[in-house]
């Protein structure tokens, strides 16, 4: 999930709601959605505004991760479809942005938020790309985890998000296959080839499983956010589905999920499966895991980097205008 | 960081010849030329459209969300508007 523990407002009953807040529960309820200008509780928009807000700049400082990789990719076609990829990605967290904006919030303000590390993103791009079989495991497990998160938010019951989500839902299908197939390449290729791939698979798996945020058990913010159809599922629902998908994958490639205590459960029609280190979760997300410094710090000096060039455009824009205004001027 | 924030822009894009422009999202840009630039990147990045058209958000006025009831109830009643109000026998054939 790209939006991890995102703090949601307190729960009323409808008991306890004001008439327009009612009313507002019945549309949901309903299944309309709601549109930018229209009456909504500030505890809706200031939630969905973290959320989304979230989600942009994982989409964002996702790049991160894969563009180590662009110059380093092993063909031609590799190296354009993962530029493809990327460039996939610097689109979602514009289409995202967008919708937090009609929020009310402003895109610098959504990125001085970033800068700062007052949002957050989502854990799973702390993690490090150390191999090419890296790109094959983010593609595959990476999207293949967001993808689930996404796809029932497509749902969602605010008309701006859930837009967005339908345009990147038709566009990540596209980055799990190309991550599977490096996957399949590398799992059919040599030995050392197939151990990459293994060594990948392994350091990837756990940090996915995270990706859908903490157990439900201690998961605070569920309940309000479930009944503004912002989220649609728990955070272990997803976490099962994505777990029962994946293993068949993984057999097929012949690799071995790093779990020993996996085991499908006849019984519930599940796998049996190892929750992820949540202290170590939980230290990613306060900003201790291998590589959160690195990747704030690339998103904050491309950001000062690229000012002269924003500003040059700017004023570009004001000395176009202002001729264009002289010239009409002159003609009348 | 003492620019302005670049003014924000709705997009529109044609996806076929021969069918409308669609309201598609919206993007930042200093100027309009700019904006068609950002747009064709964000939002064609699949051959979606053969034009685009973009427009300063600033412009647009819409309708209040509270002005629904008026603007739109009327037409409720006038069901005679629609062809399905009017029986034809079906002797007279296709119309």
């Amino acid at each position: 999930m790209y939006a991890q523990m995102v703090k949601s407002e307190g729960m009323k009953s409808l008991e306890d709601m004001t008439p327009e807040e009612r009313a507002f529960q019945e549309r949901i309820d309903r299944g309309e959605k709601i549109e930018p200008k229209e009456w909504m509780p500030e505890g809706y928009r200031k939630t969905l505004i973290r959320q989304i807000g979230q989600h942009a700049h994982s989409e964002i400082v996702g790049q991160l991760p894969e563009g180590n990789w662009v110059t380093r990719a092993p063909t031609l076609e590799r190296k354009a479809i993962l530029l493809a990829k990327v460039q996939d990605e610097a689109g979602h967290g514009l289409y995202l942005y967008s919708a937090a904006e009609t929020l009310g919030v402003s895109r610098d303000e959504l990125m001085e938020k970033l800068h700062s590390g007052a949002m957050k993103y989502s854990s799973i791009f702390n993690y490090p790309t150390l191999t090419w079989a890296d790109m094959g495991a983010v593609g595959w497990l990476v999207d293949g985890a967001a993808i689930m998160n996404q796809v029932p938010l497509q749902r969602t019951s605010y008309g701006p998000y859930s837009r967005a989500m339908i345009r990147i839902c038709k566009e990540e299908s596209f980055h799990q296959r190309q991550g599977y197939a490096i996957m399949m390449k590398m799992a059919q290729g040599t030995p050392e080839q197939r151990e990459m791939a293994q060594d990948a698979f392994n350091r990837f798996w756990f940090p996915a499983l995270m990706m859908f945020g903490p157990s439900d058990k201690d998961s605070v913010h569920s309940a309000q956010s479930m009944a503004w159809k912002i989220k649609m599922n728990t955070n272990d629902e997803l976490r099962q589905k994505f777990v029962d998908e994946t293993v068949p994958q993984a057999e097929f490639l012949g690799l071995t999920v790093p779990d020993e205590t996996l085991r499908w459960n006849e019984a519930r029609g599940h796998y049996d499966f190892a929750e992820p280190d949540w202290d170590e979760f939980f230290e990613v997300i306060k900003g201790n895991g291998p590589c959160n410094e690195e990747r704030l710090e690339a998103r904050r000096s491309a950001w000062d980097r690229g000012a002269w060039f924003r500003d040059g455009l700017s004023a570009y824009a004001e000395k176009a205008a202002a001729r264009r205004a002289a010239a009409r001027v002159a003609a009348e | 960081m003492s620019r302005k924030e670049w003014p924000l822009w709705e997009i529109f894009i044609r996806g076929q010849h021969g069918l409308n422009h669609r309201h598609v999202g919206s993007l930042h840009a200093p100027d309009a030329e700019m904006a068609i630039n950002n747009a064709r990147d964000v939002y064609t990045r699949r051959k979606e459209g053969v034009s685009i058209w973009v427009v300063p958000s600033a412009q647009i006025t819409a309708s209040a969300p509270s002005d629904k009831g008026p603007l739109f109830d009327p037409a409720e009643s006038k069901v005679y508007r629609h062809p399905t109000f009017y029986d034809i026998p079906e002797d007279v054939g296709h119309m």
